[in-house]
């Protein structure tokens, strides 16, 4: 039988970055990184903005250079799904029927899209964001593609609507919440980019309920909403979340409600078992509440790759790393730093008409975030708010002349 | 093309063929220079292709602007030729190029 002294499931951001970061510290153990994609690893982030747009090559994507892996002595096997862990006997097995024996696993293997309810079968012009394969098939249908729908009005469905929208086609987007970014942004950012997505001519649905999707000849055709309107459609995004990609180790006896349980060195409950990135519940220092959460980013995926490394090293140090986030719509820049959900208060600094402005984000009159939109130097500085839980007052926080670090200076 | 000289912060060199178009990132990442993490893909939201310009070559650059330039006020390692390397497209003016990757914040 296969055995690797570490073992990675999932070649995304967070699993690639423990195999290269184990490397770069000179670890000589034998590593194994197992992806169900048959691509590199590549970046994601580009999959809703650059490389639907058709503005990045694949080959830009790529995290390292092909002829890395096995530069580095690992031991790459791309498609290639891990079904099963056995943490008694330290064994995966893949869904060809391969078996390794580990002596470190490393769970990296992120998150699959959600999907409606509603969709009981595969619907030609249907289509998720997860991969390149996703976006391949979206850009092959594009020529013939005049009306999409987006269904869902998070981030990756906002980015893919402000792309297509640029490529010309008219778009749909779908909300279920009374507002766009709901889950992951306050009142004020919403309607912001509830207003910029109208100006580029997006129709935005909020509230609305999909009920079916109504297709002919295995093709879809319309989205069915539940007040009984009809949307036509010749191509659906459907961008409703993830579903954490943990079944096998449910299945080993590990606590999967949303995502995997991890502690602050991204352990498991299992011996010599790791996980991290989307798939990894974890306590996290700048989240409001004491709950294990999730976060789907480069940020968090990165960091815990860098946590695990450091464990199996021998040099470990645990997690704290300041959550940031970007997202790029039309010309919007978006940079995020801190956790905003919790927030009981939230100041705009500078005008939200411009299209410059930063939103900062309070709880029990502390900052624990900031949303910048084209404002760099808040995103910058704020950092340090975050980290310091600063408390300012809303007035001067409020002033976007005044640097943030000249309030910081001056709240310290 | 043209040849961009990359310093290591170990020290060792790199010599890089540069395309007209890429970004000096782009080029160091595709050209197996691994302390270039680049995380946010070139999309100047990080600052992890920090790079200190030979002092030579920093005005064959041109001015940056006003996001690189804050950005890089949040590195506790800027230096006065620091520059983020995404942001640096390659054209014909800045063949031989020299460049030492900045330490990690």
């Amino acid at each position: 039988m296969d055995q690797r002294d570490v073992v990675i499931v999932g070649a995304g951001q967070g699993g690639a970055q423990v195999a290269a970061a184990l490397r770069r510290e000179h670890y000589t153990g034998s590593i194994a990184l197992i992806g169900d994609e048959p691509e590199f690893p590549y970046e994601r982030p580009p999959l809703s903005k650059d490389y639907l747009a058709g503005d990045k090559p694949f080959e830009q994507l790529l995290l390292r250079p092909r002829d890395f892996w096995a530069g580095h002595e690992i031991d790459l096997r791309l498609g290639q799904r891990v079904v099963s862990v056995n943490p008694q006997a330290h064994r995966i097995r893949t869904s060809e029927g391969a078996e390794i024996e580990y002596g470190t696993l490393v769970w990296a293997a992120g998150a699959s899209p959600r999907r409606l309810p509603c969709e009981r079968d595969v619907l030609a012009g249907v289509h998720v964001v997860r991969t390149r394969a996703d976006i391949d098939r979206v850009m092959a249908e594009l020529p013939q593609v005049r009306r999409v729908v987006v269904i869902g009005g998070g981030y990756i469905g906002l980015e893919a609507a402000a792309v297509l929208t640029k490529l010309g086609k008219a778009v749909t987007v779908v909300e279920a919440q009374t507002r766009v970014l709901a889950r992951v942004a306050g009142e004020a950012l919403s309607r912001f980019y509830e207003a910029q997505h109208r100006r580029h001519g997006v129709d935005l649905k909020l509230g609305a309920l999909v009920d079916h999707l109504t297709s002919r000849d295995g093709k879809v055709t319309a989205v069915g909403l539940a007040d009984g309107s009809e949307l036509p459609a010749d191509l659906v995004i459907v961008g409703i979340g993830v579903v954490p990609a943990t079944s096998p180790l449910a299945d080993a006896g590990l606590e999967c409600r949303n995502g995997v349980k991890v502690d602050e060195y991204c352990r498991t409950a299992l011996p010599d078992v790791y996980a991290l990135g989307d798939c990894a519940a974890h306590i996290n220092r700048f989240a409001a509440g004491s709950a294990p959460i999730r976060l789907e980013s480069v940020q968090n995926a990165n960091d815990q790759a860098t946590v695990v490394a450091q464990c199996i090293i021998g040099k470990p140090a645990p997690y704290a790393a300041l959550p940031w986030f970007w997202s790029d719509q039309y010309d919007l820049h978006l940079k995020t730093v801190g956790l905003s959900t919790g927030h009981d208060d939230a100041v705009v600094r500078g005008d939200l008409d411009s299209g410059t402005f930063s939103v900062v984000y309070l709880k029990q009159g502390r900052v624990i975030a900031l949303d910048c939109v084209n404002v760099m130097r808040d995103f910058v500085q704020g950092k340090n708010l975050v980290r310091a839980g600063a408390v300012i007052d809303r007035e001067a926080l409020a002033d976007g002349g005044t640097p943030l670090k000249t309030l910081a200076a001056a709240a310290a | 093309m043209g040849t961009l000289y990359v310093e290591t912060r170990e020290g060792d060199q790199i010599d890089l063929q540069a395309e007209p178009g890429q970004s000096l990132m782009e080029t160091m990442r595709a050209g197996g220079v691994e302390e270039i993490l680049a995380l946010c893909g070139g999309t100047c939201s990080c600052s992890t292709c920090h790079v200190y310009v030979e002092p030579e070559d920093f005005s064959r650059l041109g001015p940056m602007k006003d996001d690189e330039n804050d950005l890089l006020d949040g590195s506790d390692h800027r230096g006065p030729t620091s520059r983020l390397s995404c942001q640096i497209r390659y054209r014909e003016e800045l063949a031989d190029l020299h460049v030492k990757i900045a330490p990690e914040d």
